[in-house]
């Protein structure tokens, strides 16, 4: 399966990341390649194999439900690029006055 | 007195014997590792970062600890031992940056459970690690703050991702220090710069506070010079811990138990289809050859295994890995930690901006590659076709544990490579894993050994022992057999000309 250049950008748009066309350009080459040898896993015949997400079995454990504290707000703020009144601070998200 | 302290000569049960018997403090520990560091690392950048006061501080402990009458007996495992810990674990005091400008002054806000557990066990940090990015690379080049050096040879790469844990140990500015293995992060670079470096199994030691790159593949371990401190480090580290849920409960093992019990009857196989893979060197190839006939002379009962699916471990691998890493690196997105850019439009220009420009090249690769393994209409034909193959890579370890306690090879195909020999080239660099990946995917434990120096580059070779599930006290047994066996020394000669 090899990637076009509209599937770069559609796939950088869904992982949020803001590519220069000289980026897109090099990634479709370089997700080509790793794909060109990824791709010989579809020589396996995998049919009625289950698929593991975990190579060790394990069940759940829970532990004590004892209330005991979490981050302070302070120590949840203190690596926040912006904060305003012990919140985290991010630009408006819904329109304004002045938008549609 | 540290003026002629050499801390690399000792290991790490002898330190805390020479802490407890008064020949030198523990705070005169921690001055000599910090001369050694000044000495030393401005040719090999092991370090992100050193950690006097926390060093001091934990010095000051054991100090008092003796001040107080306590003796030898009444010291933890590794009193005054000094130790450092890859960028990419929690520790309060220090920046977590995982070498990325994302995180460049991401301050901890709370310790790492392996790390708390080798603070707890009386070691003292020197301070945080180089590493590829995010932990993707082998080779540590893709560090934001630059490569870090082999310390058998500056020109040449430490491996990676775990290549500052490596190379740390292997110039003795730390006696130990922790690595995280989602690929062989550990083990390569362990091999690529000659010392002891141990994957266990998934699940024996808590992933807490390490930051996530493939929750289900990755897993702390610790690298040395010797076995036996192998052993030690993880009596400190492995157990259940509540803040992860896929810490294992098991018994306490004590891993230094045993280890001197040798290999007789033990039964240990090649993995024969794996070293005909095209891209072993044959210095490689040969070295583990004669390591499988060491065995036969040493006792142990050896034959050949195949282990046909593994060959397509490197695809499961390098989907499996990118979509996890992908999910989990969701997470920066310059809102409420990590890089933010300064003139944002709107949120989505926010997260965009901020991570094209935070993330380098092969995070932004590996981000790209598992968020397309994980898109609609692909999901079934890479990550459902990548997790079946797990399963039959999974069975193949079953059969061979079924014959044999202990599987050899090599750890790399090679020796350490020339920086930026593999940076143009992203799947070369990846097909250096090829003999590590397959035990992530399983689940096992594996350990890296160093057996000598390549017959033709006259470079480190390591030998990488793979057990099962909780086979940790085989492996270190076998490898510790091997160790004594062969005596390789571990100080590099241009370390030994260039220490204080």
């Amino acid at each position: 399966m090899a990637l076009s250049e509209s599937e770069v950008r559609h796939v950088a748009q869904l992982a949020r990341i803001a590519l220069s066309d000289e980026q897109v350009a090099t990634l479709q080459v370089e997700l080509n390649s790793i794909l060109g040898h990824i791709d010989t896993i579809q020589q396996l015949d995998l049919g009625d194999v289950p698929p593991t997400a975990h190579a060790i079995p394990v069940v759940n454990e829970t532990r004590p439900d004892v209330p005991k504290p979490g981050l302070s707000r302070e120590l949840a703020l203190l690596n926040a690029p912006e904060s305003e009144a012990g919140a985290f601070l991010i630009p408006q998200m819904t329109g304004g006055g002045d938008q549609s | 007195m540290t003026d002629s302290l050499d801390l690399s000569s000792l290991d790490a049960s002898q330190i805390r014997s020479a802490i407890a018997a008064g020949d030198f403090s523990a705070r005169e520990a921690a001055e000599a590792a910090f001369e050694r560091i000044a000495a030393l690392d401005g040719a090999v950048h092991a370090f992100n970062q050193v950690t006097p006061e926390l060093a001091f501080a934990a010095a000051e402990k054991i100090d008092a600890l003796l001040a107080g009458g306590a003796t030898a007996r009444d010291l933890p495992p590794l009193a005054g031992v000094p130790v450092a810990f890859k960028d990419n674990m929690n520790l309060v005091g220090t920046n977590t940056t995982c070498s990325s400008r994302i995180l460049e002054n991401y301050q901890s806000v709370y310790d790492c459970t392996a790390v708390a557990r080798m603070l707890d066990a009386g070691a003292l940090p020197l301070g945080k690690l180089n590493m590829d990015e995010f932990a993707f690379g082998s080779s540590t080049e893709n560090s934001a703050f630059g490569p870090t050096h082999n310390p058998w040879d500056t020109d040449r790469v430490p491996g990676g991702s775990s290549g500052g844990s490596a190379a740390a140990v292997s110039a003795g500015m730390a006696t130990i220090t922790l690595g995280s293995d989602t690929g062989g992060s550990i083990r390569q670079p362990g091999a690529l710069c000659g010392v002891v470096a141990m994957k266990p199994t998934y699940g024996r030691v808590s992933r807490y506070g390490c930051v996530a790159f493939a929750s289900s593949l990755d897993q702390i371990g610790p690298f040395s010079k010797t076995v036996e401190e192998c052993a030690i480090s993880l009596n400190a580290i492995c157990g259940k811990d509540p803040m992860d849920a896929t810490s294992i409960t098991r018994p306490a093992e004590d891993f230094t138990q045993g280890l001197d019990a040798g290999v007789k009857g033990m039964r240990i196989a090649i993995v024969r289809d794996m070293l005909e893979q095209d891209g072993i060197a044959p210095e490689v190839k040969a070295a583990t050859h004669a390591m499988a006939e060491k065995y036969a002379a040493l006792g142990a009962e050896v034959g050949e295994v195949d282990l046909p699916s593994a060959e397509y471990g490197l695809s499961a691998y390098y989907i499996i890995g990118p979509a996890e890493a992908s999910s989990n690196l969701a997470r920066f997105d310059g809102i409420r930690y990590g890089y933010r850019v300064k003139d944002a439009e709107d949120v989505i220009d926010l997260y965009t901006r901020s991570r094209a420009e935070g993330f380098g090249p092969e995070a932004i690769r590996r981000i790209m590659l598992g968020t397309y393994a994980l898109s609609a209409g692909y999901y079934d034909a890479y990550y459902g076709q990548a997790q079946k193959a797990r399963t039959v890579i999974i069975r193949d370890f079953e059969r061979a544990f079924a014959d044999y306690d202990v599987l050899l090879t090599p750890t790399s195909p090679t020796t350490a490579f020339k920086i930026g020999e593999k940076c143009e080239d992203p799947l070369s660099m990846y097909l250096s894993d090829y003999y590590t990946i397959p035990v992530n995917l399983a689940g096992n434990c594996a350990v890296s050994l160093p057996v000598g120096l390549g017959a033709d580059t006259g470079l480190p070779v390591g030998l990488q022992l793979i057990g099962t599930h909780f086979a940790e006290s085989t492996i270190l047994r076998a490898a510790r057999a091997l160790e004594a066996e062969i005596g390789f020394d571990t100080t590099p000669p241009t370390v030994r000309a260039l220490a204080v």
